[in-house]
């Protein structure tokens, strides 16, 4: 048998003398099924961050020749550096935004539409919508939609007499801007997560409030749905948190970090020193960086759904 | 505990009092339900609006829903012929299909394995797939980046595709769904005598068709969307995807000719919405599927 | 005082028509129970009348007023649910408390933070802890008052349930199959306690079940209803002895009634298999009829014992069943075109017929039901003025 050279292998992995042919078999069968995965795996994840982090040791430069070791002078640079500092502080003040609007939005709005019969697709397709819209498309309407002279929502302020806000221009204005951006673009999936955790709340939990005198639109809410709709709302919030942590895209098209850096953000600086300074070896730090902070969502959302058993 | 019966008398509840307090509940909901739509759907209204109106009307002051002048085809000419939409989209479907494809040969089979079969690695390998979750594609794409240059593979589709072939996330998937997959049709299969490749293929796969569809479009919809990693690999205008095209072609010239960039965003925008609102429901499940991690 | 009074009842949900105009009066401190196969419409009734479900047309009146504009809170009736929908992140003793703190707590003082200001709310809270504690008691739940629903067993789940049903005593208990997810054994023990319940309490109970022997067991007045409109309503022996039609005879009772194919011959004499029985129905000649007969009416015939009265027919024993205290004879009607019967016997009576042996087996006509080809029951004329029957029997004009 030809598989007999290979299975030595499988069976070097201190299984007993005694196994059977069966059980060789179906080693070798998921090693062979697992490999290609395992080696893509490799290729694509792990074999990366290894680089990634030597690269952050050094001061690599991309197309350049030489390369020095430079211990974790990288890191000591970027949590010195006024301009990472800020982009970090914008990315959280970005975070801070889109996660109370997007989660505690999408919740209203789910609340809302699960009680609906027949507007209730109809409301669905509204907001979700925008979830599945490119968004780069979308971000050049919206640059439109808030053109400072030629766009509706300036028109519509002037009209009430408030007077026209350059959204995008103004760097006390232009991050905020972008966040309402982002919740439009979120809220739709958070609406389906939440409205997904509302229909595994048993009907006959509210008739039985009902009964009992809990028929209040708040008290239903507090007594039953918000404590029950506990799991769903912390998964909500830590996708939505690494979700608005990751933005990218609408920096990248519509303000490019401006005016005046007030839309940087650490993804796009990430960017900016990787693949347009080729600052190599600093943008690696840089990039462990932003993957501690995802990790660290990460972990609160494992350590919290841990705990989802909370009846 | 007579002065705990406690509510004083509220008013007696009458059927026009109590028809009266439903009503008024119902149009608070709407109406805030209806505010909430218009400030989602706005972009989309304004955008197809926009791309049918002429210069002059798009430039004026004044806000109307609807062009007096019909200027559509002009904006969608020059749309089209200023920049390769059309070639964008096909980009965007090779990119979607490639990937897609890719993605559920390798998973599958590993899923299945993950699954149902002992082999030795099993447990580290799924500990590995559990971290990969974690891990967004920004992070390895400097290694990527730098491999695929030394390659001279940048500026190719491969290089596009090549970071997103291994989908640990779809592996996760497969593997909850295939483990609920009844162990004894697997037997008696074998005991028919067929081969475990045909078991992942034949048997076991078809069973998981709602997954599968479901994150077929996840899938699409994430690689259709992705700016990032094109961003980088891309120079060639003739190979960007969507969001890339759009960049593109926003810089590239029409500056302020806003009929026709909302002509080509309308464009760009409308496969994925006119599948979402075709396929209603796959969509929803599809794209909240990391919901159910 | 709390009737409950229920007028011409319509429900449809889309095309499918759930109840038919149902009429219904239950009288203060009755235990009515309404019973039927699953989709007959009984729980839309029972839901209706809480008001969780609106009527498409007629009213509910409870103790006389009517109240279909009122939410289900404001009907002063408590529910105990078939899944009990217990509040799985609270305690017992909030579970149980839910109504009193409703209804005895201002919403400002309910909400959470705001209701730390408000100094009445803890007076308030010892009174409710206080009333918890007394249903807690009579259920024997004291000892389990902070645990959570999720550990404890069915039986005590299904206490706590009927505590925060007690707990507000209402006027009206509804019951929605509340026993179906209890064990065989609980259940029987149950149905006891529900039937004290309903005594010590002196509440109306509406009872829904799909289970026969609860309707036959707890109930003052059984509803047995199908396909949305009520079939018979009467005390729990009336509808075993005197079923006012075929579907009712057939489901109550266990075993099941047997049935035989009969047909009406001349001058409206039923005749069995062919013989002629004492029994005659104002119906046309050559028209079938099915005879319902309990299996308790049936008995083994020895060559003297058929008479004058008695019907009679040849039957072969396919099995039987030992309970214990008796026996469940199953037999075949040899060559029939009918399906078997089934016979109640003593263990010495059993001991006499061995399987696969034919027999005679025989009833007293006067205790058979006659149902015509509709399945309406028809009063039988019994040419002798039998007696002895266990069927009142109404002599016919």
């Amino acid at each position: 048998m030809s598989l007999a050279a290979s299975s030595s292998i499988a069976s070097a992995a201190a299984a007993p003398p005694s196994i059977g042919r069966r059980l060789l078999l179906e080693r070798l069968t998921g090693l062979g099924f697992a490999m290609p995965a395992f080696v893509l795996l490799m290729l694509t994840i792990l074999l990366p961050l290894a680089v990634l982090l030597v690269l952050s040791l050094s001061n690599y430069e991309f197309g350049g020749v030489d390369m020095d070791w430079v211990g974790l002078a990288n890191y000591q640079k970027a949590l010195a550096d006024p301009v990472i500092r800020r982009s970090l502080w914008n990315t959280l003040l970005y975070v801070a935004i889109v996660v109370p609007g997007g989660v505690l939005g999408a919740l209203l709005i789910a609340v809302l539409v699960h009680r609906r019969s027949r507007t209730r697709s109809l409301y669905e397709v509204a907001y979700f919508l925008p979830v599945t819209s490119t968004l780069i498309a979308m971000a050049t309407v919206w640059q439109f939609l808030l053109h400072p002279t030629l766009g509706p929502v300036n028109g519509v302020l002037k009209w009430l007499g408030v007077g026209s806000i350059a959204f995008l221009s103004e760097p006390s204005t232009a991050l905020a801007t972008l966040a309402v951006i982002g919740v439009w673009q979120l809220l739709g999936f958070n609406m389906i997560l939440f409205l997904a955790g509302l229909t595994a709340i048993p009907r006959d939990l509210y008739e039985a409030a009902d009964i009992d005198g809990c028929s209040g639109g708040l008290d239903r809410f507090l007594t039953i749905t918000w404590p029950l709709l506990g799991p769903t709302t912390m998964f909500v919030l830590v996708t939505t948190m690494i979700t608005a942590f990751k933005v990218f895209d609408t920096v990248a098209v519509m303000t490019r970090g401006g005016p005046v850096g007030s839309t940087e953000v650490l993804l796009y600086n990430v960017y900016l020193e990787g693949f347009q300074y080729f600052h190599t070896g600093y943008a690696a730090a840089l990039t462990f960086i932003f993957l501690a902070f995802i990790l660290v969502f990460s972990a609160v959302q494992t350590f919290a759904l841990d705990k989802k058993v909370h009846y | 505990m007579a002065e705990l019966a406690l509510h004083p008398a509220a008013a007696p509840v009458t059927p026009a009092r109590s028809a009266l307090r439903r009503l008024v509940g119902l149009a608070l909901v709407h109406a805030i339900l209806l505010a909430g739509a218009v400030f989602m759907l706005a972009p989309f209204v304004w955008m197809l609006v926009t791309s049918i109106k002429p210069p002059a009307e798009i430039f004026s002051a004044e806000i109307s829903l609807w062009p007096k002048q019909f200027y559509g085809l002009q904006n969608y000419r020059v749309a089209l012929d200023k920049a390769p939409l059309l070639r964008f989209a096909l980009n965007g479907v090779i990119l979607c299909g490639g990937i897609l494809v890719v993605q559920l040969l390798v998973a599958i089979p590993c899923a299945y394995a993950l699954a149902k079969l002992r082999f030795p690695g099993r447990n580290v390998l799924f500990v590995l797939v559990l971290l990969g979750l974690c891990i967004p594609v920004q992070v390895p794409a400097m290694p990527l980046y730098i491999a695929l240059a030394q390659l001279g593979l940048l500026n190719t589709y491969f290089s596009m595709m090549a970071p997103f072939f291994l989908s640990v996330f779809a592996i996760f998937l497969f593997r909850q769904f295939f483990r609920s997959f009844p162990d004894d049709i697997i037997h008696a299969a074998r005991l028919d005598g067929v081969s475990e490749f045909e078991i992942v293929w034949r048997i076991v796969t078809p069973s998981a068709w709602p997954a599968i569809a479901a994150f077929s479009v996840f899938s699409a919809v994430a690689h259709w969307n992705d700016l990032y990693w094109p961003l980088i690999v891309i120079s060639d205008a003739k190979l960007a995807p969507p969001p890339l095209g759009m960049m593109f072609f926003a810089d590239a010239e029409t500056g302020s000719n806003y009929g026709a960039l909302t002509a080509a965003a309308a464009i760009l925008t409308a496969p994925l919405v006119i599948a979402f609102l075709i396929a209603r429901r796959r969509f929803i499940d599809g794209v909240t599927m990391t919901g159910v991690k | 005082m709390a009737t409950v009074a229920l007028s011409s009842i319509a429900k449809s949900f889309g095309s499918t028509r759930v109840l038919g105009g149902v009429d219904l009066d239950i009288a203060d401190g009755e235990f009515l129970t309404l019973v039927g196969p699953s989709g007959c419409g009984k729980s839309t009734l029972i839901r209706i009348i809480a008001g969780l479900e609106h009527q498409d047309a007629g009213g509910v009146a409870i103790g006389g007023a009517p109240v279909d504009h009122l939410r289900p809170h404001e009907r002063r009736v408590a529910m105990v649910f078939q899944s009990y929908a217990l509040y799985p992140h609270m305690t017992v003793r909030a579970n149980i408390g839910l109504p009193l703190t409703m209804s005895r707590l201002r919403l400002w003082q309910r909400l959470p933070l705001l209701r730390l200001l408000s100094a009445q709310r803890r007076r308030v809270m010892r009174y409710i802890d206080a009333d918890v504690a007394a249903v807690a008691g009579q259920l024997q739940l004291d000892h389990l008052l902070d645990r959570k629903p999720a550990q404890l067993s069915g039986g005590q789940r299904q206490r706590v349930a009927l505590g925060r049903a007690m707990v507000r005593s209402p006027e009206v208990f509804l019951m929605d199959e509340p026993l179906s997810n209890l064990d065989a054994k609980l259940r029987v023990h149950m149905r006891t306690e529900l039937a004290e319940l309903h005594k010590r309490l002196g509440a109306t109970f509406i009872y829904v079940t799909h289970d026969q022997v609860e309707a036959m067991t707890m109930s003052d007045r059984v509803a047995m209803m199908d396909a949305g409109s009520i079939l018979q309503l009467g005390a729990p022996s009336e509808l075993y002895e005197r079923p006012a039609s075929l579907k009712v005879a057939q489901f109550i009772g266990s075993p099941a009634i047997n049935l035989l194919p009969a047909t009406v011959g001349s001058s409206g004499r039923i005749e069995l298999f062919g013989r002629p029985l004492a029994l005659s129905a104002p119906l046309a000649q050559g028209q079938a009829v099915t005879l319902g007969v309990r299996c308790e009416a049936l008995s083994l015939l020895h060559g003297d014992s058929a008479g004058p009265g008695r019907a009679w027919f040849s039957a072969r024993l396919r099995r039987k069943e030992n309970l214990g205290s008796e026996y469940i004879l199953h037999f075949d009607l040899a060559g029939r075109d009918a399906a078997g019967v089934t016979m109640r016997a003593s263990p010495a009576v059993a001991a006499g017929v061995n399987e696969a042996a034919e027999v005679t087996l025989g009833f007293d006509e006067a205790a058979c039901h006659v149902f015509d080809a509709d399945g309406a029951r028809v009063e039988p004329r019994s040419p002798g003025g039998a007696t002895g029957s266990v069927v009142p029997l109404r002599a016919w004009p």
